[in-house]
């Protein structure tokens, strides 16, 4: 067999992936239900048209983006079963359950509410059309929930107890699956993060048309309450982090280790914003570093002691046998700093706008440039996130119960991993590419349909739901 | 009854709610080309599944999710050894989804078009490859003493397997044609009738066929008789369903050709029972209801989420139904590019 057949890395590649590629939409999906719902009952309440106008751009982009959410979702689904067959038989006693809630309880809800939101303006009454997209909204976050706490599981196994005879894990206890503290801190992280995405897409078109002195009093409503939106999640953002990093310091000390690349033991802990080291990683040539930020980052206290990772190596194999316990610095150490960078940064940006466009100021053109160029990165901040989070786990695929090279599927061949890594790639990639040119277009088009029309009475119900 | 039964019964459910549903949506799909004469046609045609083609394939998300949950082994041992054929299934699926979203937001014939071929090959590649899929499962397939699948993508390719295949094919066809018929009007409604006629006649020759096939190798189970009847009655309705048809009652032909569906998975179902992937390399190693399952606590969780959600869900997908009851006429379509 060919090295570069190794089922093992080939099947970790395609999750990562697949996994990174259907969380591009994700976020987005969550996010701009939840404003899209806020804008339509501004529109509901209010009967002013500006709100009409935006509930219908940024809904026709929330579409755009869903179609993909969707269909990448099912790859999801079933790349449990295709590339990680022993992972599934090992853990589908626990995870398969809240994997089928959020079928049950979350997916049937979004897709039909979503259909009945698009194709109901004119079928449904106006207070039962705004119902069903707060339905898809609800149903969007409890989605979140259900998988995040499976996702909870693999950091922090709970509820379960080991099948020896069987070779699983069995469960136990589903309120502790559903209630495991990894998944309490991680569900705000994410929902605020996505929220914050959808946020900076809105301010984004906002500036666009701002810039070019169009829709100015529609836009300018977006601009702030993009802008608004925005600061509010990033708090939200900020205070679950350091939940989730509490927890992760209690639950997977060395992914915080990792997160630091501190190799010693200390206490108090510095926190190093930028360093450079000797190649092979064990030491430090120059860095800027934040005192007792790191010790206050773990315990919420200044002086509090952090493990170093040589410590936990040396535990680990006391613990679980020899073995490198250790994940990929270097991914785990930039990842984490690039994700607080990112979505610090996305955070500034807002701010400065908000105060630049205070009393219905009129900023220089650059501000505009930085705005729709901020849109992408509390996106990415999302993804090297879950790089983080999930690399972070490494070697383990199921903490301390299985490691990633014992999940794969024993009876899928590289060819055919390498086969679907290629097949999905290319799709993707061409996917992407149609996707992005529809948001944009959608974005630049602005609310132009709505050109005519100048009090609420001439809106013709039937002409708002899209036909195919 | 015991609750690994009861699960079987409900991802047994859940699977034959994909295929009663998204069946449909394939059959609409592939009609494109026969009804389809020009792009009003086919945006009629693609706006009769327009609101519930995602809610229908979320079954298969639920199904599939609910078989991880339930009988894991079955699961893992399934997605693992059809692996080329899910993949074909899954690209098909991601094609089909975002060209119903994508189709009308171009501007060019060329670009409808290009979506039209790939709502076709995306509804056509699941209607056949799953009916290859269950049927394999029925008839067995090497499966070692670890519980994994050996052989490969052509071991599906089996006469028996090939004309499951055909067999899904054409009844989600003539299942979708019929749907075009009720869900249009003017002149499409009437091509789609004549439509449903004629392959109404192909569907009945070649479910025949396979359901004759089913029951014949599974003369030797304790329950042949239920496989049998099933069988026959899937029959009736089909030929009810083009009868039906005929007789202009395009409710009762949709009606009849997914209780047609219904019967066709449950025969498919009740002939692998108690197995639930059979293995010809050793008995032996068969996955059953029993040694593929989740524990009995597992199972208990699950099936208090499902006795209070399956109501539920039910109750409100019904009333999507009944809000898009109305027939998508041709003066419904909106000149010139959508939104």
């Amino acid at each position: 067999m060919l090295e570069w057949l190794d089922p093992l890395a080939l099947a970790r590649w395609q999750f990562g992936l697949t996994t990174l590629y259907h969380f591009l939409f994700v976020p987005l999906t969550i996010g701009m239900a939840l404003l899209v719902a806020l804008l339509q009952t501004a529109w509901v309440r209010t009967g002013k048209l500006k709100y009409l106008h935006l509930t219908r751009l940024f809904g026709r982009i929330f579409l755009i983006n869903f179609a993909m959410g969707v269909v990448t979702g099912i790859v999801q689904e079933f790349q449990f079963g295709m590339n990680w067959s022993d992972y599934s038989r090992f853990v589908g006693d626990v995870f398969g359950a809240p994997l089928a809630m959020e079928g049950l309880l979350a997916f049937f809800l979004e897709a039909t509410f979503i259909g009945l939101w698009i194709f109901g303006w004119d079928k449904l009454p106006a207070k039962l059309h705004l119902a069903s997209i707060w339905v898809v909204s609800i149903s969007t976050m409890l989605s979140a929930y259900f998988i995040l706490a499976a996702n909870a599981f693999m950091q922090n196994p709970v509820g379960f107890t080991i099948n020896e005879e069987r070779g699983r894990a069995e469960l136990t206890d589903i309120v502790a699956v559903l209630t495991n503290p990894v998944v309490l801190a991680s569900f705000p992280h994410t929902i605020f993060a996505a929220v914050m995405f959808a946020a900076v897409v809105v301010v984004a078109v906002a500036a666009y048309h701002l810039a070019r002195g169009q829709y100015d009093e529609t836009m300018r409503t977006a601009l702030r309450f993009g802008g608004v939106t925005n600061l509010v999640a990033f708090a939200g953002v900020a205070l679950s982090g350091d939940q989730l990093s509490l927890v992760m310091v209690a639950t997977q000390p060395m992914k915080m280790a990792a997160a630091e690349a501190l190799y010693e033991t200390a206490g108090p802990a510095s926190f190093s914003i930028f360093s450079l080291g000797t190649p092979d990683g064990s030491s430090e040539i120059f860095s800027i570093r934040v005192p007792y930020l790191l010790s206050l980052l773990s315990t919420h206290t200044l002086t509090g002691e952090v493990e170093g990772i040589n410590d936990l190596q040396a535990q680990y194999v006391e613990q679980f046998g020899p073995g490198d316990y250790t994940p990929i610095i270097w991914v785990t150490y930039w990842s984490f700093r690039w994700m607080i960078g990112l979505g610090s940064l996305a955070a500034l940006i807002s701010a400065v706008g908000l105060w630049l466009t205070r009393g219905g100021r009129t900023p220089a053109g650059w501000a505009w440039k930085v705005a729709i160029w901020a849109a992408p990165l509390p996106m990415i901040a999302s993804l090297v996130g879950w790089i983080f989070t999930e690399m972070g786990r490494q070697p383990w695929l199921v903490f301390g119960l299985m490691k990633t090279e014992d999940g794969v599927s024993p009876n899928v061949t590289g060819l055919e991993v390498l086969i679907s890594l290629v097949v999905f790639t290319v799709l993707y990639g061409a996917l992407a590419v149609v996707e992005f040119r529809l948001i944009t277009r959608a974005a630049i088009e602005g609310p132009k349909e709505w050109e005519d029309h100048s009090d609420a009475d001439d809106i013709d119900h039937a002409k708002l739901a899209t036909v195919y | 009854m015991d609750l690994a039964t009861l699960w079987f019964l409900i991802v047994g459910f859940f699977f034959i709610g994909y295929f009663v549903l998204d069946g449909f949506d394939f059959g609409v799909g592939m009609s494109l080309p026969f009804l389809g004469k020009d792009d009003t046609d086919r945006r009629q045609i693609i706006n009769t599944i327009g609101p519930v083609w995602d809610l229908n394939e979320t079954w298969l998300i639920v199904a599939g999710a609910s078989l991880f949950a339930a009988f894991p082994y079955w699961y893992a041992t399934l997605f693992s050894g059809f692996y080329l054929a899910l993949l074909l299934i899954l690209v098909a699926l991601i094609l089909r989804g975002v060209s119903f979203e994508y189709r009308h937001q171009g501007r060019s014939p060329e670009w409808s078009a290009a979506f039209d071929r790939m709502i076709v090959i995306g509804s056509a590649v699941p209607a056949l490859l799953w009916g290859v899929a269950f049927a394999n499962i029925v008839q067995g397939t090497p499966i070692d003493e670890a519980g994994n699948f050996t052989g490969t993508l052509f071991t599906l390719l089996n006469p028996y397997g090939l004309l499951g295949g055909l067999t899904t094919l054409l009844l989600f066809f003539t299942h979708g044609v019929q749907f075009v018929a009720l869900k249009t009007d003017g002149e499409l409604r009437e091509r789609a009738r004549a439509l449903a006629a004629r392959a109404g006649i192909a569907t009945i020759v070649v479910a025949a066929a396979f359901l004759t096939w089913t029951v014949l190798a599974h003369l030797g189970a304790p329950h042949a008789a239920l496989i049998a009847a099933l069988a026959a009655a899937a029959a009736l309705t089909l030929i009810g369903a083009t009868l039906a048809n005929r007789a202009g009652r395009e409710g009762w032909a949709f009606g009849l050709s997914a209780v047609t569906t219904l019967l066709a998975v449950a025969t498919i179902l009740a002939a692998m029972f108690p197995n639930v992937m059979p293995s010809t390399i050793d008995p032996a190693y068969s996955l059953t209801i029993e040694n593929a399952s989740s524990t009995e606590y597992t199972l208990q969780v699950m099936t208090w989420v499902a006795v209070f959600m399956i109501p539920l869900v039910l109750l409100y997908q019904g009333w999507t139904y009944w809000v898009f009851r109305k027939r998508v006429t041709r003066a419904s379509i909106p000149v010139g590019a959508a939104h």
